[in-house]
Parts: structure tokens; C-alpha cells; sequence
């Protein structure tokens, strides 16, 4: 008998998960909640902000552009942001208030594609660049290519 | 003033994502994921714009108004032109954004270095 004493496979990855969640760091639940609530609602007031002065700017763009430009700022801002290595900070403070928004996006292609750059252009940066943005990307054209076939029909 | 309804929604998203972190030890490809895809739906029952009207960047800068914009052009683009427009319309009205993420991302991977590992 190969087995012997040695435990099964099932009590095994029970005892490693109990091993993992004794290690994994206890967040606080009420302030990290708070901070986040807080982060996210300042950062989609600068957005506001940013969109505001823009059509302030230029009365006559269309809102649509407008929003459009709005976007392409907040990613620029915290692409930024993440090769300064601010954002990881500001994520370590805000936990969702930082992922949720349209920032997080932006921070989820420019880290993997920072931290792997050492890998070289093709399979580093251009490879990693979607780690986490492929998933997000696949999951929305697929979702929207559906509920485009769906009005087809209504 | 509307930017207390602008901070107050997404403010309550971004806690939303927070508790789903906390609670269920997602991570944040699939936060994201989940995200979009609420937006999408929001959008296909028509609910994104009653909401976006009063909540404005409130909801439009989570990544939930990603989904939206992704299942508006769908849905605007096939009314316009018809089965081609639900493949084509979901990444034209989103490309400014992805393209802006690649290239900013691209660009500052370039000249910055991870900091990671300090």
C-alpha cells in the first residue's frame, strides 16, 4: 500500500485550504467599507468634474463625445498613476474603490504589463497587457453581441 | 447639486465591490467581470439611463457604464443596421476607452519600472 498514514486527497486540500484562510490577512470589515465608499465617490466626482469642464470648454461637443473624453482622462490619469506606483497605494487604502471604477480597468491593463515588462515588449508587456482586461473584454462582447441578437427579435 | 447624487452612487457601488471582496474573496478580474456584466443587463432592460440621468459619473465611470455603453451600441447599432450591428456596435461605442487603456498602458510600461518588488 502506497498510501500508508499519508492522508487522502480530499483531507489534504482540506487542511490546505484551512491553511490558506488562517493565512489570508483579516480585513476589517466596516472600515474598509467606508474607505472604499469614500474613494469611489471622489474618484467618479472628478469624473463629473472632468466631463463638467470640458463642456464648459466646448459647448457645442455632443455629450456622448464628451463622456468619451471624460474616460479616455480617468484611464490616462490612472495609468499614470500606476506607473508612478501611486495607484497600488491608493488601492491598498480604497480596496473596491479603486478596482470598481473605470480607473481599475485602466490599472488592471498598465500593472500586469508593468510588472511583466522585463519579459520583453511582445510577451511581456503586449501579452500581460490583458490578463485581466481579456476577461472583462470577452465577458462584454459576448454579453452585448447576445442582448444585440435579443433586440433583433423585439 | 448633483454631485452629491454622483458621489453617493458611486460611492455605493465601489462599497458594493467591496463587500463582495470581503464576503466572498472574489478577485478583481472577476469583479470587473461581474461589474460589466450588470451593466449590460442595467442596459438591456433599460434601466441604465432612468439612473444615469440623475447619477450621471456616478455610474457611468464605474465599469458598470462599460457595460452599458458596450450593450447601448449593440442595441443602437442593430435598430440601425440590423444582425451586423450587434457585432459591430458593442466595440465601436466602447473602442475610445479600450484603446485608450492599451496605448496609456502601453506607453507608460515603457518608461516607468514596476515597483512592485521594492
Amino acid at each position: 500500500m502506497l498510501r500508508g498514514n499519508k492522508m487522502t486527497e480530499k483531507e489534504r486540500n482540506q487542511a490546505y485550504n484551512k491553511y490558506v484562510k488562517a493565512k489570508i490577512p483579516k480585513t476589517r470589515a466596516w472600515p474598509s467599507l467606508f474607505n472604499s465608499f469614500i474613494v469611489g465617490g471622489v474618484i467618479c466626482c472628478i469624473g463629473q468634474g472632468i466631463n463638467d469642464l470640458i463642456l464648459l470648454g466646448f459647448p457645442t461637443m455632443a455629450e456622448q463625445t464628451a463622456w468619451g473624453y471624460t474616460l479616455i482622462a480617468l484611464i490616462f490619469i490612472a495609468s499614470f498613476l500606476t506607473g508612478i506606483g501611486v495607484y497600488d497605494k491608493i488601492g491598498k487604502f480604497a480596496g473596491g474603490g479603486s478596482i470598481v471604477p473605470i480607473t481599475g480597468f485602466s490599472n488592471s491593463v498598465t500593472s500586469p504589463s508593468l510588472e511583466f515588462k522585463h519579459e520583453g515588449i511582445i510577451y511581456g508587456i503586449c501579452v500581460k497587457m490583458f490578463t485581466i482586461a481579456g476577461p472583462v473584454i470577452v465577458v462584454g462582447v459576448v454579453s452585448s453581441v447576445i442582448v444585440g441578437i435579443i433586440y433583433l427579435f423585439v | 447639486m448633483y454631485y452629491i447624487w454622483v458621489f453617493l452612487i458611486g460611492g455605493l457601488i465601489c462599497m458594493l465591490g467591496q463587500m463582495l471582496i470581503i464576503y466572498t474573496n472574489i478577485t478583481s478580474a472577476r469583479i470587473l467581470v461581474t461589474f460589466v456584466l450588470i451593466g449590460v443587463v442595467l442596459q438591456a432592460f433599460g434601466i441604465f439611463d432612468p439612473i444615469s440621468a440623475f447619477a450621471k459619473a456616478g455610474i457611468n465611470v464605474p465599469i458598470i457604464g462599460f457595460g452599458a455603453s458596450l450593450a447601448k451600441g449593440a442595441i443602437s447599432a442593430v435598430k440601425a443596421k440590423g444582425l451586423i450591428g450587434a457585432f459591430t456596435g458593442g466595440l465601436e461605442a466602447t473602442a475610445g476607452g479600450i484603446a485608450a487603456a492599451v496605448i496609456f498602458a502601453f506607453i507608460f510600461a515603457l518608461i516607468f519600472k514596476s515597483k512592485t518588488k521594492s
